[in-house]
């Protein structure tokens, strides 16, 4: 039985549908520009918890545990400590996750992550030693048998989190994603985030095809600043379907040579067509919530909510 | 097999110059491409060749070969006549070679002439070598449908494909490299786990596939290794 130790998994469990955004700070000790993004995801009141990120893309950035927690507490907003396999081995992984509950942490997004040759420090060891899943089972021992991975016990309280691991609604053929997911389920995955999904069918296909599985799925949206943004994923994120539509209705709207005009159309339109996915995922059962990626675009986030929402 | 790579005479030469009576010893045994007598001679002409460009008359090279050079009895029985006036070993065999004569000749420095690359499988078009089996211990071609999930996927996962799978491509490139490192070519590989889904699939056993396999135990494949052999 799961057990909410996070505000995210209480609205879960009381049937809320729920609203997560996501935080990338970079390679600096600065994080003033993420904690004022994590202030406007705040004060939506509607956004429950944000991610945030650990050295996305293999690139290397403060620790997420840390920027976790000072975001945590200059803004009050709860996080979903991401955790990747990529750099650490199991023990670092158990030291992290009891510093983390320590700090007060109640959400952990376990990654196996990018391989260290695709970041800024390609010639890194890649460690890998537990992959996503494992860290999931890693995890889930932690919080309700007080153990570690090995059997060793915890002293004294179990670290308290939710578990949450990432899937990918584009994945073909989807027979393999959605074993995998019954896998992580398996062994603790609580609630699910998934991989951008721009296409509304791509995302109905997805919830239909998990809908057996006992977990919260969060359909992961990106709404982008800029048509360049949005073409990025067309061209470069493997997998990613972007609609035509989409991409020539940006287009368009990027043409339009006044810049405030342009953002205010930029905003209309991301908050338009992403308002119609929202309702549209909704409706399928397993879907939970939303995860909204707008890495340094915080101010569509609210508009957005409200729209699907109401005032 | 084992699969090596010659250094670079140069770098050979950097080893060998304080000397002045070299024993290049090869190896029958498992290395590939072959690294036995006609290689040692091959050798032994380009080194002396190669001093003599850079003034050094004085260095003799002797060539030989031992039937397995990772066996310390054949070694002791076959090179110890050999050594007499010899100041220096050069081995063509693998790192595991090059160990060996260390400790069968502990007074005699021995050097290598090869880059041992890895333990793979030749495919003769084409010529490459692929990397299959990294001793891992814990055999699990069994349940993998025969694609090692260790050697094949770079990052070694036991629960695939990971998240960098599309299109039943690996997200990181396969790159080969020259001596220096460089990368001189990268391809788009296959992802490990999707072949092995594919596999899995094929034979009716998406079970296993679907199984989800606890971390790996390390202790097992941690170097050094000491095996008792019975
Ligand atoms: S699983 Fe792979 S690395 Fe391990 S013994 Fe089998 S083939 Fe070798
Ligand atoms: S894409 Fe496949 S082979 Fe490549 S790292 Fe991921 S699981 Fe391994």
């Amino acid at each position: 039985m799961v057990q909410a130790f996070s505000d995210l998994m209480k609205n879960i469990l009381d049937g809320r549908f729920v609203y997560t955004g996501e935080l990338e700070p970079h390679k600096s000790i600065d994080l003033s520009e993420v904690i004022s993004w994590a202030k406007t995801l705040k004060e939506t009141g509607r956004v429950v918890a944000a991610n945030v990120t650990d050295n996305p893309k293999s690139v290397g950035a403060i620790s997420s545990l840390v920027a976790s927690y000072i975001i945590q507490r200059e803004t009050g907003l709860e996080m979903i400590y991401q955790l990747r396999c990529s750099d650490r081995n199991r023990l670092a992984l158990v030291s992290d996750l009891l510093g983390a509950a320590a700090l007060g942490i109640r959400n952990v997004l376990a990654l196996t992550g990018d391989h260290t040759r695709q970041g800024d420090m390609p010639t890194a060891m890649p460690v890998y030693d537990l992959d996503g899943t494992q860290l999931v089972d890693l995890i889930h021992r932690m919080v309700y048998e007080g153990k570690d991975i090995d059997g060793n016990e915890i002293h004294g309280p179990r670290p308290q989190f939710n578990i949450g691991a990432a899937a990918n609604p584009n994945f073909k053929p989807l027979e393999v994603e959605v074993l995998k997911i019954e896998r992580k389920a398996e062994v603790g995955a609580e609630f699910f985030q998934t991989q951008v999904v721009f296409d509304v069918n791509v995302a109905l296909d997805f919830l239909d095809a998990v809908k057996h599985i006992d977990a919260a799925f969060l359909i992961g949206i990106f709404p982008p600043r800029s048509y360049g943004q949005a073409e990025y994923f067309a061209k470069h994120v493997p997998g990613v379907q972007v609609p035509a539509e989409f991409l020539e209705n940006l287009k368009k709207i990027s043409e339009i040579p006044d810049r405030k005009e342009r953002r205010k159309k930029i905003d209309e339109y991301n908050i338009e067509y992403f308002s119609d996915f929202i309702r549209a995922v909704r409706k399928k059962a397993p879907c939970r919530g939303i995860h909204i990626m707008a890495v340094g675009y915080p101010e569509v986030v609210g508009p957005l909510i409200e729209s699907v929402e109401g005032m | 097999m084992i699969i090596v790579k010659e250094k670079p005479l140069d770098e050979i030469l950097g080893f060998l110059l304080p000397y002045e009576s070299i024993l290049i010893v090869g190896c029958d045994g498992c290395t590939q491409p072959p690294r036995g007598l006609r290689e040692a001679m091959t050798y032994a002409m380009l080194i002396e060749m190669r001093a003599k460009i850079k003034g050094k008359t004085n260095l003799k090279c002797r060539a030989t070969t031992v039937s397995m050079q990772c066996d310390n009895h054949i070694c002791s029985t076959t090179l110890t006549p050999q050594l007499e006036g010899i100041d220096a070993i050069l081995s063509l065999a693998c790192g595991v070679g090059v160990q060996t004569l260390v400790e069968v000749f502990p007074e005699i420095p021995v050097y290598p002439g090869q880059n041992t690359v890895f333990v793979g499988s030749q495919e003769r078009e084409g010529g490459t070598m692929h990397e299959k089996c990294k001793a891992c211990g814990e055999c699990l071609l069994g349940e993998t449908g025969g694609i090692c999930p260790i050697t094949n996927c770079p990052k070694g996962i036991l629960n695939g494909p990971c998240g960098g799978c599309v299109d039943g491509k690996c997200e990181v490139p396969f790159e080969i490299r020259d001596e220096s490192g460089k990368v001189v070519k990268t391809i788009v590989k296959d992802c490990a786990w999707y072949l092995m889904y594919q596999r899995l699939k094929k034979l009716n056993r998406l079970d296993l596939f679907r199984k989800y396999r606890p971390p790996r135990n390390r202790a097992i494949s941690s170097s050094p290794r000491l095996l008792e052999v019975v």
